[in-house]
Parts: C-alpha cells; sequence; structure tokens
C-alpha cells in the first residue's frame, strides 16, 4: 500500500438514547487509507457506517480513540491548528436535494469553498475557476447562475462534487453519493468519480449499501456490523471468497440481475441486525449467525488474518 | 385460458397543471395472470406509481383518470364511483406501499389496523377479527403474532413493519396484491426475505403487480415483465427473453448499465442525457431524444408495440415495425 493519508484508532462514538440509555454506533473500529486510495464501507442501515465517515473527517468527535492525518492526531490538535486540514478532507452527500442550499446559484454554491480558502483573487478569477470545475464535473457553463431546483437530481450530485474538489482536497468521504440516483445516471457519477480520482489522486472513503457499487470503485472494502468492522481486505478477494458468515450471507442476499439464477432455495438470513443500544455479548453478529456456539457469546472475536487473504473478526475462521 | 386477473387496456392518466397537461401514464396496456408475479420496471417519473395508483383509484386530486379500462377479473372498474371503489379496495385488490414507515398510523397497535380492515369487508365478531389478524401475522412469518399486535408501528423494525402492511393487504384474500417497491426501503438480507414472501403468496393463488426501478428484484421475482418509459409501455417479455436479448435501446441500455457494474469495467456504460421533462415530451418515441439509433421516423410519430416474438412486444420502429413493413 501506498503511504497512509488517514488512519483511524480504536475508534468508538456513543449516543445518548435518553433513560440513561446508550447507542453504541461505532465501536473500536481501526482502518487506514492510502494516498489515491479507495476504501469502500459497505453495511446495512444503522451499522454505523456514516458516523464513521464523520469521525474521520472531524465533523463529530469519537467518544474514545483517535483519527491521524498524514501521521497527526487530531485530538492533539486545536480547532485553529485543524483548520488548514480541514480543506483537505470534503465530504460529498447522499442527497443531491438536501445538500445544495436552494438559495444560491451553481455560482455562488461551488465558489464558496474557493472564497473560504482565499483559492483566487477577486470575483472575476473566482468566477472562471468556478467554470473550469463545472467542466471538469460536465455541467455546461451556461449554467452558472442556475439555482438548484432547476437541475435534476445526477447534475444536482455533480454540483455536490465540484463543491468538494474545488479547494483540491487529498480525501472524500462519499457518504452513498449514487443512493438517490436512477441506475443509468448512477453509472456517469461513478465513472465522473473515477475519472477525478485518476486525475488529481483523490483519496475516497466511499460508504454505501449498495454492494456492487462498492465493488466497482473501491480497492479494499470493510464490511461493517453493528458499529464494527468484521471483515475487511483487498475488494476482489473478499468478494471471490468471503470469510466472514456475515459477509456470505450479504453477498448472497443482493438480487442478481439473472433470471435464470434465482435463489429461491438458497439459506436466507433470519431476523434483522439487533439494536445498538444493547449489543450482543460476544460476538454482535451471533444472534443472527447459523453457526454461533458458547464461545461467540463469551468471547469477542478480533481482526485476524485469514487464508484468503482478508481479516475477519470470527471464531470459525481460519 | 384461464382469465386474466388484472387486464388493462389503453389506460391514460393526466395532471391538469398550470403549465399544461402532464401525461403519467400514457396508453398502458398490460395484464397480470392469475397466480402470476408482473413485473413493471422503470426509473423514477416513469408513471409506475401513478399506474398503480390508477388501479386502486387513488389518483391524486389534480389528475384524473382521462381513458382506457381496468378489467380486474373481466369487470371494468375504472368507472366505479369512489363509493364502489371502497367496497373493493382492501377486498378484492390491496396495495402495499414503499415506506413502511408512513404508510402505518402511528397511534394505533398494528393488530389494531389490520383488524379494521377485516371488520370493514366482513361481518364478522371483534374476537373472530383478532384470531384472523393472528393467523395473518402468521403466515407472513412475524415471530409471536399474538404478542405483536399490542405493538405501535415504532416498536417494530421497518421489517417487520413491512410485513404487518403485507398481512393487512392479505387478510381480505384479495386477487390482486399491488407492491410498490416494497423492498426499496430495507436491508438486502430482509429483502431478500420479504421477496421469498411474496413468491410465496403467489403460489398460495394470489396475482400480484410488483413495480421496482431495480432489475435484480425483477430478475428474481417476476414471471412477466414490462419495462416503462416516460409513462408508456416500452417492451414486455418473459424475463429470460427481457434479461438476455432486450431488443428496445432503453431497455439494452438499462440492462448494460447494470451488467457492466457487475463486470467491473473500468468505464461504466450509461444512457446519455436525462429522462424528458413529462410536460415537454417530443412527439415521437419518448426516448427518442437519449436514443443512439434515433431515424426519421422516430422523432416525429409515436411508435405502436408490435410483437417480435411470442410474449414479446417493443415499441420501437426498429424492431421489426414500420421501417420495415
Amino acid at each position: 500500500m501506498s503511504s497512509i493519508l488517514l488512519e483511524a484508532r480504536n475508534l468508538s462514538r456513543d449516543f445518548p438514547a435518553g433513560h440513561q440509555k446508550v447507542v453504541h454506533a461505532v465501536s473500536e473500529v481501526s482502518l487506514q487509507i492510502g494516498e489515491g486510495e479507495t476504501l469502500g464501507i459497505v453495511g446495512e442501515s444503522g451499522c454505523g457506517k456514516s458516523t464513521l465517515g464523520r469521525m474521520l473527517i472531524r465533523m463529530i468527535p469519537p467518544t474514545s480513540g483517535d483519527v491521524l492525518f498524514r501521521g497527526k492526531a487530531f485530538s492533539e490538535m486545536k480547532e485553529t491548528e485543524f483548520h488548514p486540514i480541514r480543506r483537505q478532507l470534503q465530504m460529498i452527500f447522499q442527497d443531491p436535494y438536501a445538500s445544495l442550499n436552494p438559495r444560491m446559484s451553481v455560482r455562488d454554491i461551488i465558489a464558496e469553498p474557493l472564497e473560504t480558502w482565499r483559492v483566487c483573487s477577486g470575483k472575476e478569477e473566482t468566477t472562471q475557476r468556478v467554470l473550469e470545475l463545472m467542466r471538469d464535473v460536465g455541467l455546461p457553463g451556461e449554467f452558472l447562475y442556475r439555482y438548484p431546483h432547476q437541475f435534476s437530481g445526477g447534475q444536482r450530485q455533480r454540483i455536490g462534487i465540484a463543491r468538494a474538489i474545488a479547494a483540491d482536497p487529498s480525501l472524500i468521504v462519499c457518504d452513498e453519493p449514487t443512493s438517490a440516483l436512477d441506475v443509468s445516471v448512477q453509472n456517469q457519477i461513478l465513472n465522473l468519480l473515477r475519472e477525478l480520482q485518476q486525475a488529481r489522486g483523490l483519496s475516497y472513503l466511499f460508504i454505501s449499501h449498495n454492494i456492487s457499487v462498492v465493488r466497482h470503485i473501491s480497492d479494499r472494502i470493510a464490511v461493517m456490523f453493528l458499529g464494527k468492522i468484521c471483515e475487511t481486505g483487498p475488494t476482489e478477494k473478499v468478494f471471490s471468497a468471503p470469510q466472514h458468515p456475515y459477509t456470505k450471507f450479504l453477498l448472497e442476499a443482493v438480487p442478481k440481475p439473472d433470471p435464470r439464477k434465482r435463489a429461491e432455495t438458497t439459506a436466507l438470513l433470519q431476523g434483522e441486525p439487533p439494536s445498538p443500544i444493547d449489543p450482543p455479548s460476544g460476538c454482535r453478529f451471533r444472534t443472527r449467525c447459523p453457526y454461533a456456539t458458547e464461545r461467540c457469546a463469551a468471547e469477542e472475536p478480533l481482526l485476524k488474518k485469514t487464508t484468503a487473504g482478508t481479516e475477519a473478526a470470527c471464531h470459525m475462521v481460519s | 385460458m384461464e382469465m386474466n386477473t388484472l387486464e388493462i387496456r389503453n389506460l391514460c392518466t393526466s395532471f391538469f397543471t398550470e403549465k399544461g397537461e402532464l401525461k403519467a401514464v400514457r396508453d398502458v396496456s398490460l395484464s397480470v395472470g392469475a397466480g402470476k408475479i408482473t413485473g413493471i420496471v422503470g426509473e423514477s417519473g416513469c408513471g409506475k406509481s401513478m399506474l398503480a395508483r390508477s388501479v386502486m383509484g387513488l389518483i391524486p386530486h389534480s389528475g384524473r383518470l382521462v381513458s382506457g379500462e381496468i378489467l380486474l377479473n373481466g369487470r371494468d372498474i375504472a368507472k366505479l364511483s369512489q363509493r364502489e371503489y371502497c367496497a373493493i379496495r382492501g377486498s378484492e385488490i390491496s396495495m402495499v406501499c414503499q415506506d413502511p414507515m408512513t404508510s402505518l398510523n402511528p397511534v394505533m397497535t398494528v393488530g389494531k389496523q389490520v383488524e379494521e380492515a377485516i371488520l370493514l369487508h366482513n361481518d364478522v365478531s371483534g374476537a373472530e377479527a383478532e384470531k384472523r389478524t393472528i393467523e395473518a401475522f402468521e403466515s407472513v412469518g412475524i415471530p409471536d403474532p399474538d404478542k405483536r399486535l399490542k405493538s405501535y408501528p415504532h416498536e417494530l423494525s421497518g421489517g417487520l413493519r413491512q410485513r404487518v402492511l403485507i398481512a393487512m393487504a392479505m387478510v381480505c384474500k384479495p386477487k390482486l396484491l399491488i407492491a410498490d417497491e416494497p423492498t426499496t426501503a430495507l436491508d438486502v438480507t430482509v429483502e431478500a426475505q420479504i421477496l421469498r414472501l411474496m413468491r410465496k403468496l403467489c403460489e398460495d393463488g394470489t396475482s400480484i403487480l410488483l413495480i421496482s426501478h431495480n432489475l435484480g428484484v425483477i430478475a428474481q421475482t417476476c414471471d412477466d415483465v414490462y419495462v416503462m418509459y416516460a409513462g408508456s409501455i416500452m417492451e414486455h417479455a418473459d424475463p429470460v427473453t427481457l434479461f438476455e436479448s432486450p431488443v428496445h435501446p432503453y431497455t439494452r441500455g438499462l440492462m448494460n448499465a447494470v451488467a457492466a457494474l457487475n463486470r467491473n469495467e473500468e468505464v461504466l456504460e450509461t444512457i446519455r442525457g436525462v429522462v424528458p421533462n413529462l410536460l415537454h415530451l417530443p412527439a415521437g418515441c419518448p426516448f427518442s431524444l437519449r436514443c443512439d439509433q434515433c431515424g426519421k421516423d422516430c422523432a416525429d410519430h409515436f411508435p405502436e408495440m408490435h410483437s417480435v416474438g411470442p410474449g414479446h412486444e417493443v415499441r420501437c420502429y426498429l424492431a421489426g415495425g414500420k421501417e420495415e413493413a
């Protein structure tokens, strides 16, 4: 792997849930993102993948653990010291309708980071730069003074991407960037993200529940279940030989677009994810796992190397 | 041959807005065979939900069913009054919506909500209604049905709420179930459970009209598929034919877009452009603006459906239509 850009060490985040209860959204997650690399995070809703993404760019502070950007720990930095790093860490949101200010023109939306970071001198240079960014993301220049409601979902997502790359960041957290889009438009956005990565050497943390999208775009992936990483490794290794039972069921459950391969008799995962307020003891997946034993309830499995070249957190895996 | 449960003929539903007539459903004909799952696939805004609501008699106020017939077991329900519709809605046709969070009443127990449907259509006692509710919960795989009866919607997970809605829809044993994106709000492992439940309902004799934007869901469950674009049906075939030898350029584009993702190609195939505004549809084929093979007829004349094989129909001039005739 190339040099490490961002590293998470034992990151945890709890949220109060009232009545002295606590939601353990993310527990003890460690991961690394290399320069120019895409790390995909997959998991079902409520598994903590968005919370993790937000902690990595210091949008929310962790309860415990730390994040390191090029070796420097967030916890040791005051907000003023962190300020220049903020520019390096940007985000693209899921909902292209809610993440753009409806009362700002496209020019003002994309110019905002340029002005915040004083990238350009003067209004004219800023507008020139906005036009270049619009061209880079495939938006015609004549849309400069239009407002978000005049665009389709895919075009709005392009505006969000232009805003994210405006200040020349090194990492973009993409939180379900294609989930609100139709399949033909989704592919346009995925192509654009890949082009921008190649041209600018960007790193992505790509969060999605759509497994085929994550597979396409990621170099490595981490599968999350109830706030923990249960399996991680190079994308093709995880997909071709998943080791953790949850990963296996998850990949099996995706409806395949092939009517000749109907999953009418394959075993399905029963039940639904348990509550993160009171997660099961030991392995968090054990209540849904058909292979669970007494050991799984008593002892929490840690991530360890498997023979398939991935890391999995399961007592059954060798 | 057995009579089709649902037969729609030349259905048009429009909205009359300040900017003119918006044709949400445009000359749609389709049939749902008895005990079959018939799928409608299309992207957002293609009119698939409005088609479902037209069949249910639940078109929003600014819209109206302009023309066409909706035959439910041979009886035209398109011209029923609201009062007559109320008698068949829930008993003969019923619907499951996309969002199980907003389709349930938050201040009523789920048991009461299901009993309401029973008491409305059947002359039975409250105790009998409760008994039938428990049976309905059991049949859709809700664990501990007698306890779940007393739960409020917020106490249930998304998958359980969707099962409650399916139980509610099925409790009066309707002939036709319309499922509008029933798994879109659910996680994949739960989606797989609900899809299997749909197949089970179908094997028990219910005809299902399944609406989805997800080609994977359609491939896994349907016996017959219609592809919809900008309010019109573009192609109709059995799933194997549709997925392996699609004819319409739009269907081919969709299939390529999905297949490219699964083959993990470097640059993914896309369909250029965006879905046209339904207020300003082109005079000819609605797909002509995005079609790479658009010919001279395509831009000016709305193509008819024509047959290209057994049970395979396409609305395109290039598919053995006018140009070759």
